[in-house]
Parts: structure tokens; sequence; C-alpha cells
């Protein structure tokens, strides 16, 4: 895996928070957005036949794409992947999506599950990956931060429901807002 | 370094007292709740403020799984009520006529209890995504919330009220908190028409026909994408008793559906656009719309091989019929012969508007005829068809767009005549002369 600093190919990005939360997953680059309705069935499988990347989980990814797609009930549907998690680990968009947006607020508020959602410069998305990221999106500053990571953990998502908070990695951020 | 691209949390939004008492809770914790995702969404999208809305149309009541039945439940749970008119869109059974859906398991129970949590919330049991007939009509430059891709085109193009692009449980915390974000649509600036397609060389007695409206929203779809279109060279007049009304109905849902049109001008007819230069700036640029154009959209709403003739259901009132649709059902089955045994023939409305046609004595003849009428829900959104059935023939340009991919089956996409003379024959029936 190609380490940060080696040959430039991974460092670090920066963005925007769009949805606060900490994340390490390996990178899955959609070649085209995906409509989370229609397009991903209920275990995060890529289903719409007209894809490039059809019959790929995107469970357990940072998810990068330029942007999200199709209909407005991809914001329940997203929010129900990440309450059974089969959703992404955290999602990397080259424009602000705000049907995605909701989605992963709305599973923050009922499940406590904070899947980081945040927004770069469309012309970093080539730059993330390959290999394992940590997505860390600060709510407060509204700083977001892509980094690669050496040694990925056994389980993609580093809040799953259930788990205590501090779970490796040390989740820097403030405390949740308060529900 | 990082570049900063501006907080999240950031000085850009101003909020009222009253906003930020909300978000601390003293309207409830229901509201604090959506307070959140409302707030987040404007900080998002860089809205510098909050704007009251007048009403909502509520989308989050159709079934996509439990994440949706848990957020409207918790609201009811703690103790939420909306602030404003709130309308329902369809949900996933058909409460008057139960036999008519084939819903089983959590799709059943799921679905109707989902539907009882909006209620619960305050919402009106309209089940219906065409809310602007008869009852729900925001008037000319108000802000509402609307959700529901051809209810937001209709709202805003047709009756030049102001909604974004809402969805799921956007529209219900607009709804509980009576704002939303200072953005998009609800601005001026983005109100303005980004392309014009000049219709004018589109013979009169073409645009008579109701295909080739859903054809022009397919059309309009491809062409513009999510922007902002204005159409000129059509006729209409939309205090002509509902034909104009349903035209354009027909028109943006297929252009919602083919595209992501959310909002349309039609010039010397709608609201907004009076003239050209209202709504689009000279150097527009312009996309001539001809004949042989549309055709060839009107035949891409046409998965079925037509030539077979094989025909098992018609389906009508995508969006809901509305009470000139059914005037015009009526007209067209007349004292004629009944429809076909082999062909299902639905038509898909609200209850308000049933109750009304039911009243003027048109639904009668259409029963008569065969016909099965679906209230609360869609024939393209939860199973209603019977399972043997492979080619539906409709007038709907969203159907004919939608139904492919949800229901595995073929379309044909005809007039309303023809859509009866077809159930009728029990074949595909199209009388083309207008379209060669």
């Amino acid at each position: 895996m190609t380490r940060s600093g080696g040959d430039g190919a991974a460092s670090s990005r920066t963005g925007r928070t769009l949805a606060g939360g900490d994340a390490v997953g390996p990178v899955l680059r959609l070649d085209e957005p995906v409509s989370f309705w229609g397009g991903v069935d209920a275990s995060g499988a890529v289903i719409d036949v007209h894809h490039p990347q059809h019959g790929q989980s995107l469970a357990g990814t940072v998810l990068v794409m330029t942007e999200g797609r199709g209909s407005s009930s991809a914001t329940a549907v997203l929010a129900e992947q990440i309450r059974s998690g089969a959703a992404p680990a955290a999602l990397v968009l080259g424009s602000c999506d705000t049907i995605l947006l909701i989605g992963a607020l709305v599973a923050a508020e009922l499940y406590g599950v904070r899947m980081p959602v945040v927004e770069v410069d469309p012309a970093d998305l080539d730059r993330i990956g390959p290999g394992t990221v940590r997505v860390y999106a600060d709510d407060d500053t509204g700083r977001a931060l892509v980094q690669p990571v050496d040694d990925p953990p056994s389980n993609s998502r580093s809040n799953p429901p259930g788990n205590p908070p501090g779970n490796p990695p040390a989740d820097p951020d403030t405390p949740e807002e308060p529900r | 370094m990082a570049r900063d691209r501006g907080p999240a949390v950031g000085p850009r939004l101003t909020l009222s007292a009253e906003e930020q008492g909300m978000l601390a809770g003293e309207r409830g914790e229901a509201v604090a709740m959506v307070m959140r995702l409302v707030v987040a969404v404007a900080r998002a999208n860089g809205a510098p403020r909050l704007l009251p809305v007048a009403s909502v149309h509520v989308d989050g009541c159709l079934y996509h799984g439990r994440a949706g039945l848990d957020f409207a439940e918790r609201l009811v749970e703690l103790g939420g009520s909306v602030a404003v008119r709130t309308t329902l869109n369809v949900g996933s059974l058909d409460l008057l006529h139960p036999g008519l859906v084939r819903a089983e398991g959590e799709l059943a129970t799921g679905g109707r209890r989902l539907m009882d949590a909006y209620v619960a919330l305050g919402c009106e049991s309209t089940w219906s995504c065409a809310p602007y007939q008869l009852s729900h009509r925001p008037g000319t430059g108000s802000h509402v919330a609307w959700a529901e891709s051809n209810a937001i085109a209709f709202v805003n193009s047709v009756l030049g009220a102001r909604t974004d692009r809402y969805g799921d449980f956007l529209d219900i915390a607009a709804a509980l908190t009576g704002r939303v974000p200072d953005a998009g649509l609800h601005r001026d600036e983005h109100r303005r028409a980004e392309l014009v397609l000049d219709c004018s060389p589109l013979p009169r007695p073409l645009l008579d026909d109701d295909t080739a409206w859903a054809a022009l929203g397919a059309l309009l779809g491809e062409v513009a994408g999510t922007r902002v279109a204005a159409l000129t060279g059509l006729p209409g007049d939309l205090a002509d008793g509902g034909t104009t009304e349903d035209r354009l109905k027909g028109l943006g849902a297929t252009a919602a559906s083919a595209g992501g049109v959310a909002l349309f001008h039609v010039v010397g007819v709608t609201p907004e656009a009076p003239d050209l230069a209202s709504v689009a700036d000279p150097d527009t640029p312009v996309h001539r719309v001809g004949v042989d154009a549309l055709r060839a959209a009107r035949d891409r709403l046409t998965t079925a091989a037509t030539d077979e003739g094989r025909l098992d259901a018609v389906s009508l009132g995508t969006p809901h019929f509305s009470v000139s649709e059914f005037a015009a059902l009526a007209r067209a089955v007349g004292e004629g012969p009944p429809f076909a045994a082999g062909v299902d023939v639905y038509v898909s409305t609200s209850r308000a508007v049933l109750a009304e046609a039911t009243r003027l004595g048109y639904v009668a003849p259409v029963a008569a005829a065969g016909a099965r009428v679906l209230t609360d829900t869609c024939t393209y959104v939860t199973p209603v068809l019977s399972p043997g059935v492979r080619t539906v023939m409709t007038n709907s340009g969203k159907w004919a767009w939608y139904a492919p991919g949800n229901l595995g089956i073929d379309t044909v996409l005809g007039s309303l005549a023809d859509c009866v003379a077809s159930a009728r024959a029990g074949k595909v029936v199209r009388d083309d002369a207008l379209w060669w």
C-alpha cells in the first residue's frame, strides 16, 4: 500500500464538513454517481445495471464520488443502510449533496452512528487513496481531513453502533451534540 | 496545509431569537431535533438566513425501510406537531380500497404505521402526489416547502409559489419548524431561465394530443437536466377549466423524472413569465423543438414492441387524476362497450378528487366500463398490478419512465383516447395520424 509521502501519491486532503464523524475504510472511487434509491440494494451492493461498478459492495468503504444522483428517497435509503450496517463508512463528495447529508444526519440523531460526509475540491478526488484512509470531519470548526493510514483496523467504521466512544483511532472530536 | 474552505458552522448563517430558541428546545425536543437538520442544511448550502414557509407537502410517508419509520415515530414520541398546514403524499397502501394493494409483511405493517405516524404529527390525510388539485394551492410568490418531484415542479412553475427540492426528513423538519434555508429556488436569482425551448415549430393539432405534453416533458428533462428552462410558442390558459393545468402537470412530472426539473416557465401562460424578458436574459441559449425531436422523445417512453399488440393493463393517473381528467375519461368511455376482460384498467387519484368526481357523476361511467379506482397510493410504487402483467399502456410520461425499472414491465405511451380504445379492443391501438 502507498504510504503517506511515498512518491507523493497518497497525502492528506482537506475539505469541508457536511456531517461530522470519524471513520476509517478502504477507498472506493465511483466512476459515475449512483442513486442510493434504486441503485444500491439493502446489503450495500450496486444494483444499477447501467453503472460501471455494478455488483460492487459499498458497505464499509470510504466512498469517493463527484456528486449524488437521483431521487430524494435516497435520504431514507442511506439512513436505513447506516442503521443496518450496510452503508459506506464515510462519503467524500466533490460537491455538496443535501439528500445524502440528511440521511447521515438523521442516522446520527436516531442511532448515534456518525457517518462523516465531507466535501472536497473536485480536483482532489483523484488524489484520495488507493488504500485505507481515515476521514475526520469536525462539526465545530467545519474542517475535514482525509488522511492515509498505514494499518487498517479490523473494523471499517470507527464508531459502530454499540461500541463505546474512544476506540482506536482515538476520537479527538468534541462530544456529540445533545439529543 | 489546507486551504480554508470556510467553516460549516460559520458566521454566514444568522438565526433569529425564535429560531435559536427552537434549536435550544424551547418548542420541545421534536422541534429541536429537526431544527438541527434545517440548520445543518442551511450551513451546507451557504444560506444567510432561514425563511418562514406558508405550507408543506410531505413525501416521507412512503415506506422505504425501518429508518424512515423510526424517524417519524421518534418525532411523535417527542410530542412533535406541525407548525403550518401540511399535506401528505402517497403512502404504500390504499386505505379506502384495501383489497387493491397486495402488500404483505413489513410493507403492510410498516407502511401503515408510517402513514399513522405522519397523521399523528398533524399532517392532513390527503395521500396524494397532486395536493395542488382542489385544495392545497399556495399563492404566487409565497414560500413553501414541498417534496415529491412533480408537486415541486407544479407549485413552482404553474402556481408560482417558491420551493426548493425537498425530500424525506427535511420536509417534515420544515413542517415542525415552519422554516427552510433561504437558498436555491427560494431566491430570485435561481429562478431565471438558463435555456429557452422554442416550441413554435410544433403544429397546434399535435398539441391537442396529451402524449405530446408527456413527450415534451421528457425532452425538457433530457435537455435541461436540473436547469430552469423557459418554453415559448406553447398555447395555454390556466383559467380554462383544467386542460392547461392537466397538460403542465404531465409535462412537469415527466421533466422531473427524465431530468431533475424543479421549475419551468411557459411564456405567456405561467405566472412568472408574462413575456420572455421577465424570466430570461437576451443572450440565453435557444433550443428549437421540432416534430422529429418530439416524436423521438415520445418513442423513448415506449419500451414494448407495439406491433405485437399484446396488452395486459392500462394505468392512468400518474400524477393523480384530476376532476377534469375524470370528466374527459367519462366522456371517452361514454355509452360505449366496456373494457376487454383481459385488460385491467386502473385510475390512481386522491380521495378528495374521487369524492368530487363522484359527486359530479364522472366516476360511475368509468367504473361501469370496468376501471378500478385506486386512492392514497399509486400503481408504480406499491404492488397493485397482477403478477402476470407484462405490457401496460399509459398516458403518463412519468409512469412510463419509472414503471419498467420499478415493476419489470413494458410500457406503451398513448393518449387518453388511445388508452380507452386499447382497453376496449384488448390490444394496443394507437392513432398516430397526428405524428406523421
